[in-house]
């Protein structure tokens, strides 16, 4: 190993937000160290890089620790005897380096493109909208006649069959009414609803009575009178009609 | 100017997106394409000339007036445009290596970037300047992640190829797998 690099920089205090991940962490080790890539002195460099991820937020941790687990192991292959003249050793910091110098280029690469963001951002061009509050309209409906038959007969298919109810006609007995509101009104010559009709009367009798009322009335038998909307039902006789 | 570079400054200045030439062709049955370049570099070099405040720009396969650099700060300070925001470090990185190695999974790029990457790929794709462009072989069929025209856009690129190439960056890369 070539620990021949002076020791005199102090390690600096950074934050570990201002790295994009532990490849730009090792990659500033490197130029800041002045170390040559192609022959890391992988034990400083570890000693470094775990000093600089003692304050790891958590979300960060495991891509940083693997890194650190990843320099300690090359430390330790490094420190394995090795005979000298053995041409077929491989140097256990390949993969690093192979990795570490990928990822500058892809650092390079990203640089060359922030220029070119740069100054394309310094132009504009007509109607310019920030991309991402451009919402692609909705996709117009798109339905065939026939896939519409198919769905209206899934649904037809699907719904119940229609609750029928059967309508019984009830005859109405207008002319026992009639009959019933002239016997009342033989005996007295005022009477209210309440005296033509019996309190548990079924509709068709409060209809037959009311149409009796009715006939009677335009036959000009009696007169009906009510005071206000809704309230009670006077009946009179009609003395006149009564002659007639 | 001559009719057809007349037309085209016409529909050029009406599009709010740069325009194929093959698209701007189809303006006029008379032009060719041939006819359609020459009366852009036409328009181009009138531009350029006359002193005007917009140029003629052939980007993201197709030409687009824009406005002048030198008149970006006043146009922004009256608020009558904004720049489009900074892309992140972080997320730079990621559409470098989708630009270079498309098409590409998200366990090479986080590979490469030895960072997880997935919510900046998310995001990049929110942005459309990358999307899905198809499916890996092998475990789960991994998307792949390829960039958009709109990249090309915002980039003032006219086509891929105009990116810097890799043997003409300062470290190159040994494209071969490697072993582990």
């Amino acid at each position: 190993m070539t620990a021949t690099a002076p020791m005199h920089n102090e390690p600096f205090v950074v934050e570990l937000q201002q790295f994009e991940g532990p490849l730009d962490l090792l990659l500033t080790l490197i130029r800041d160290e002045r170390v040559d890539i192609y022959d890391i002195p992988i034990a400083r460099i570890a000693e470094q890089f775990l000093a600089r991820i003692r304050f790891l937020a958590i979300d960060q941790a495991a891509e940083y620790l693997e890194m650190a687990a990843r320099l300690l192991r090359i430390k330790a292959q490094m420190l394995l005897p090795r005979n000298q003249d053995n041409d077929a050793w491989e140097d256990p910091r390949a993969e690093l380096v192979r990795r570490l110098l990928e990822y500058q280029q892809v650092r390079e690469i990203s640089d060359h493109l922030a220029r070119m963001a740069e100054d394309r951002r310094s132009r504009f061009a007509r109607a310019w909208l920030p991309s991402q509050s451009v919402e692609p309209p909705p996709a117009p409906l798109s339905l065939s006649l026939s896939e519409l038959l198919s769905a209206v007969d899934r649904v037809l298919r699907i719904a119940r069959e229609p609750h029928l109810h059967d309508v019984v006609p009830r005859p109405l007995d207008v002319d026992g009414a009639i009959r019933t509101i002239r016997a009342v009104l033989e005996l007295r010559a005022r009477a209210r609803w309440y005296d033509v009709i019996r309190p548990s009367a079924e509709s068709w009798e409060v209809l037959s009575a009311l149409l009796a009322l009715l006939e009677l009335a335009r036959r000009g038998e009696l007169r009906l009178r009510q005071a206000a909307p809704f309230g009670s039902l006077v009946i009179t006789r009609e003395s006149a009609g009564q002659a007639a | 100017m001559n009719p057809l570079a007349r037309l085209l400054e016409a529909a050029l200045f009406a599009s709010n997106r740069p325009v194929p030439v093959e698209e701007l062709a189809g303006l006029d049955p008379e032009a060719s394409p041939t006819d359609v370049r020459a009366a852009l570099g036409e328009i181009r070099d009138t531009y350029q000339a006359n002193g005007h405040g917009v140029e003629l720009v052939e980007l993201g396969e197709g030409w687009q007036v824009l406005t002048r650099p030198e008149f970006t700060d006043a146009i922004e300070r009256a608020q009558l445009a904004a720049r489009p925001h900074r892309l992140s470090g972080a997320a730079l990185e990621t559409l470098a290596i989708v630009a270079y190695r498309q098409p590409i999974g998200r366990a090479e790029i986080e590979e490469i970037r030895g960072v997880n990457c997935g919510a900046i790929l998310k995001s990049l794709q929110e942005r459309a300047l990358i999307d899905v462009t198809g499916r890996g072989e092998g475990m789960g069929r991994p998307l792949l992640y390829g960039t958009t025209p709109l990249f090309l856009e915002q980039f003032a690129l006219r086509h891929l190829e105009e990116l810097p190439r890799a043997d003409e960056l300062a470290v190159t890369l040994r494209v071969e797998p490697r072993a582990i």
